[in-house]
């Protein structure tokens, strides 16, 4: 009941954007620094335009008073499908994964459905923004897998099309790295370990195979990015028989370091190989989903490489691993000193992306780290340091009032802003909990 | 090879004592004694005491749990772990003469797993590919334990039905569509179908419990009469016409929630539980009337079509017209934390911690009927207890000690202990078994 009177307040004092609102009393915390306790937080023109002690509200703006209340920036999921996914077993509401081995020139941007249900459930747990990928291997829209599915979009939660929700369409290139074995998310089972692999000798030779396939591969992509490379020279030759190509067009700001490319890989094998590989080549790189942290820590670090770690309440990868090597995966890259941000990587849990790094917390992952690795630092994994991820002058008016600890799940949101307007806290679920509610 | 060296590295031994006492925790009884800062003593196996001030017993082991949280054992309404080579007789609609009694798996790592997130008890049913499936009963999480010592003992039985998608599609990957042209369809493919087989079976039970029926009847007479043929299938119905066996029935939508209400109260019997019962907020008057129980997810949804319109406050809605409602997992991962699945019942819809932390311990009890024994922290209740370093529902809060029937099954601190030694003694093996395997040149086919 306090709930919905709680949204009905939200529904009334609904601001548009360009209208001043300034935020009073509140415990300020900006992610850049120390909490600000009692302080204000003044919003105009979709951006935080001031943050003090004590700011006098403009002529005009709305004043919220946040006395007991605290101000965080909105949270960054960077791994979804938000908007290419609505229902996971239903082919034709699935956008993510298309024909082809090497597809760079694909934008998921475009594809997302703005009315997609799945915003609206989000939004009111306080996310703001996410990376939606274009996913590729084995991909659900009826593709096989893919080396490269195209282009990631970090994009807010909110807006009337796909173009009012961009930050950045060409966010990072999703790559698929070759790897023998290895996998991402959830569910028991894995392939075996590599010291046991030589006990076996089949398996030792199916390795060997699969070791061969993984070669291919490899080096499928080194020509791919040959071509690339070729393209590129012939283009800025200008020659007359030059021919645009969409394909390596796309891949020419991968090229010229200005797009990361977000790479799957999850051993520590594949991690080390794909780091390799990026090397020679030349390419900025995200690793995607990995596990084995305390093997791979060390590398990443050196090559100062980030991570977007997946599920923390995910199973252990074999049978005799640790109960809780998902749990302790973020301290771990936090003791090896990798920037990391995290990912849900499948819809039905973005919702609880405070929830998981909570538990990152129980195991070990200092609180502010863990508030770090849903804000400032995938905005600045994903090149958008400038604009969101923290509560800075000049910075989106990307925030969330709560009444409590953030990752809390007893806490709620009291009022949500994107770009500064301020957000309905209702959705299709707490229509239909109003409606049935009201059942007698 | 992998299972032995796991059976040596993971089969802790578990502690028991005759008395403990664990003092200075916050306890969350779920109980008459609500919730209060003091001691439970345990004897036996059962809780003995429980108090701010307590007598401790000479020569008790004493657990300083100041700071801490201690909660009831949690409880999983819903669960497939331990259950070996599949949980789906998926060949005919009605699989009601399979039992999981019969494929229990003790050595399943999930149960260690379960236990390292507070559940001492869960109810392990088959799988949804039946619109009647089979023989479901619940299990204790003693791990180390054999298949029979898993065993709820005195649990009264339980039968999985099964409505909607899944049945449907089991026997039909066509839906309602192509039937016909299927190459081996299996009935149903329809929700109609689904309905039809349910009416069927009970028409086929009642006429077998008539025959037996008047068989008894004439043996109670002193007759001798030739008993009817036993019919292992109707025989576990007739249990259900007979209130001897509970039914569990998953479910989604609103429609085959009542349609399932209807069909159990024409033939004469109730549904136990609803399980998942996403819609089952839509259909709570018509639950709450019936009597049934209702066992259901925090948040998840859109898997499916029918599961579109799940929403987060199904729990506490139930909860508010009327229905006894859990909150259960159907997944080895969420099992692990079921505890602050019902932290999500204080945030959607407004849940007191009470009546959160019971959706996973006190309700499940009472739905699966054995209140008696599980399920709040009272004297004379089994000692199955869960101590958390902080408030049990937050995903702060991470699970510290588990014991079952007063005996220490899990023990954090001992984990932690544990894992050089247990590193030290798998490369151990591993590097035995190495040399082994050098010593025995590969034979390789003729070519």
């Amino acid at each position: 009941m306090k709930l919905l009177g709680l949204l009905m307040l939200g529904a009334v004092a609904a601001f548009a954007a360009g209208d001043a609102v300034l935020i009073q009393n509140a415990d300020i915390y900006p992610m850049n620094g120390a909490p600000l306790k009692g302080g204000s937080l003044l919003i105009q023109d979709g951006k935080i335009i001031d943050i003090g002690a004590k700011i006098v509200a403009p002529k005009g703006a709305t004043v919220l008073d946040g006395k007991g209340l605290r101000v965080y920036p909105g949270w960054i999921d960077s791994a979804t499908q938000l908007g290419l996914e609505e229902i996971e077993s239903i082919r034709e509401t699935i956008d993510t994964g298309e024909i082809g081995d090497f597809m760079p020139q694909l934008k998921a941007l475009s594809s997302v459905n703005p009315d997609s249900e799945h915003f609206g459930v989000v939004r009111v747990n306080g996310i703001t923004t996410a990376i939606t990928l274009p996913e590729g291997s084995g991909g659900r829209g009826g593709g096989g897998a893919q080396l490269i599915s195209g282009q990631a979009a970090l994009m807010h939660t909110d807006g009337w099309t796909w173009e009012e929700m961009e930050i950045n369409r060409s966010a990072a290139m999703v790559l698929n790295f070759p790897s023998a074995g290895g996998r991402g998310g959830r569910g028991g089972g894995g392939g075996m370990p590599a010291d046991m692999q030589d006990m076996f000798p089949n398996a030792a030779n199916a390795a060997g195979n699969a070791q061969r396939a993984v070669l291919d591969q490899i080096a499928k992509l080194n020509a791919f990015f040959d071509d690339a490379r070729k393209y590129k020279t012939a283009k800025a030759a200008n020659l007359p028989d030059f021919r645009r190509d969409l394909k390596f067009e796309a891949m020419l700001p991968v090229l010229e370091g200005k797009m990361p490319l977000a790479v799957t890989a999850s051993r520590a094998a594949a991690i080390h190989d794909a780091i390799a590989w990026s090397e020679k080549q030349n390419v900025k790189i995200v690793i995607l989903q990995p596990r084995d942290i305390a093997k791979a820590g060390p590398e990443l670090k050196a090559k100062n490489i980030p991570i977007i770690l997946g599920r923390v309440l995910a199973l252990p990868e074999n049978e005799d691993a640790e109960y809780d090597q998902g749990y302790t995966q973020p301290f771990e890259a936090y003791k090896a000193g990798v920037k990391f941000a995290l990912g849900t990587f499948t819809n039905e849990f973005v919702r609880d992306l405070p929830y998981q790094a909570a538990t990152a917390v129980a195991y070990g992952l200092p609180h502010d780290e863990a508030l770090k690795a849903l804000t400032i630092n995938p905005a600045q994994i994903w090149g958008a340091g400038d604009l969101i991820g923290s509560l800075e002058k000049g910075k989106l008016a990307d925030l969330m009032i709560v009444d409590g600890d953030p990752m809390d799940v007893r806490t709620q949101i009291r009022h949500l802003f994107i770009k500064g307007k301020e957000i309905t806290l209702s959705n299709k679920q707490v229509r239909l909990y109003e409606r049935y509610m009201s059942r007698q | 090879m992998k299972k032995i060296i796991l059976g040596t590295l993971l089969a802790l031994a578990p502690l028991s004592a005759d008395i403990i006492v664990i003092q200075n925790a916050t306890v969350m009884t779920e109980g008459p004694q609500g919730i209060f800062k003091g001691s439970v003593v345990v004897k036996d196996g059962k809780i003995a005491e429980i108090g701010e001030k307590v007598m401790v017993p000479a020569g008790a082991i004493i657990i300083e749990a100041g700071g801490q949280y201690l909660i009831p054992g949690i409880i999983d309404c819903h669960s497939h772990i331990a259950g070996s080579g599949g949980i789906n007789e998926g060949s005919v609609s009605v699989s009601a003469m399979v039992n999981i009694r019969d494929i229990i798996n003790p050595d399943d790592i999930a149960i260690y797993r379960a236990l390292a997130g507070g559940v001492t008890t869960a109810n392990i049913l088959h799988g949804s590919a039946n619109s009647i499936g089979g023989q479901t009963l619940p299990l204790k999480m003693r791990w180390g334990k054999s298949a029979q010592e898993l065993i709820f003992a005195g649990a009264t039985p339980g039968i999985k039905f099964a409505l909607g998608e899944n049945p449907k599609r089991s026997g039909n990957p066509q839906g309602g569509r192509g039937a016909a042209t299927a190459p081996v369809a299996r009935y149903p493919a329809t929700r109609m179908g689904v309905e039809d087989v349910i009416r069927e079976a009970f028409n086929d039970a009642k006429g077998y419990k008539a025959d037996w029926d008047a068989y008894d009847a004439k043996v109670a007479k002193g007759e001798h009469p030739i008993p009817p043929r036993v019919d292992l299938k109707l025989q576990a119905l007739r249990e259900v016409l007979e209130n001897k066996r509970y039914v569990h029935v998953h479910c989604y939508r609103a429609d085959e929630i009542l349609m399932m209400i209807r069909a159990a109260e024409d033939n004469g019997f109730k549904v136990r539980t609803f399980q998942h019962v996403l819609e089952g907020y839509k259909v709570a008057k018509e639950i709450a009337a019936h009597g049934a129980g209702a066992s259901t997810f925090s948040d998840w949804w859109a898997y499916k079509i029918e599961a579109i319109d799940a929403i987060p406050f199904n729990a506490a809605l139930m909860t508010k017209k009327g229905v006894l409602v859990s909150l259960n997992s159907d997944d080895a991962e969420l099992m692990r934390h079921l505890n602050t699945e019902a932290g999500k019942a204080m945030k959607y819809g407004g849940m007191n911690e009470t009546e959160a932390l019971a959706m996973v311990t006190i309700n499940p009890a009472k739905q699966l009927g054995i209140d008696k024994t599980v399920g709040s922290i009272e004297v004379g209740k089994d000692a199955d207890l869960v101590l958390y370093d902080g408030f049990p529902m937050s995903d702060f809060a991470k699970v510290q000690k588990v014991w079952i029937d007063g005996t220490q099954y899990f023990d954090r601190d001992k984990e932690i202990a544990a894992q050089a030694t247990k590193e030290a003694e798998k490369k151990k093996l591993l590097d035995k078994e190495k040399a082994a395997q050098k010593q025995q040149p590969t034979r390789r086919p003729n070519q």
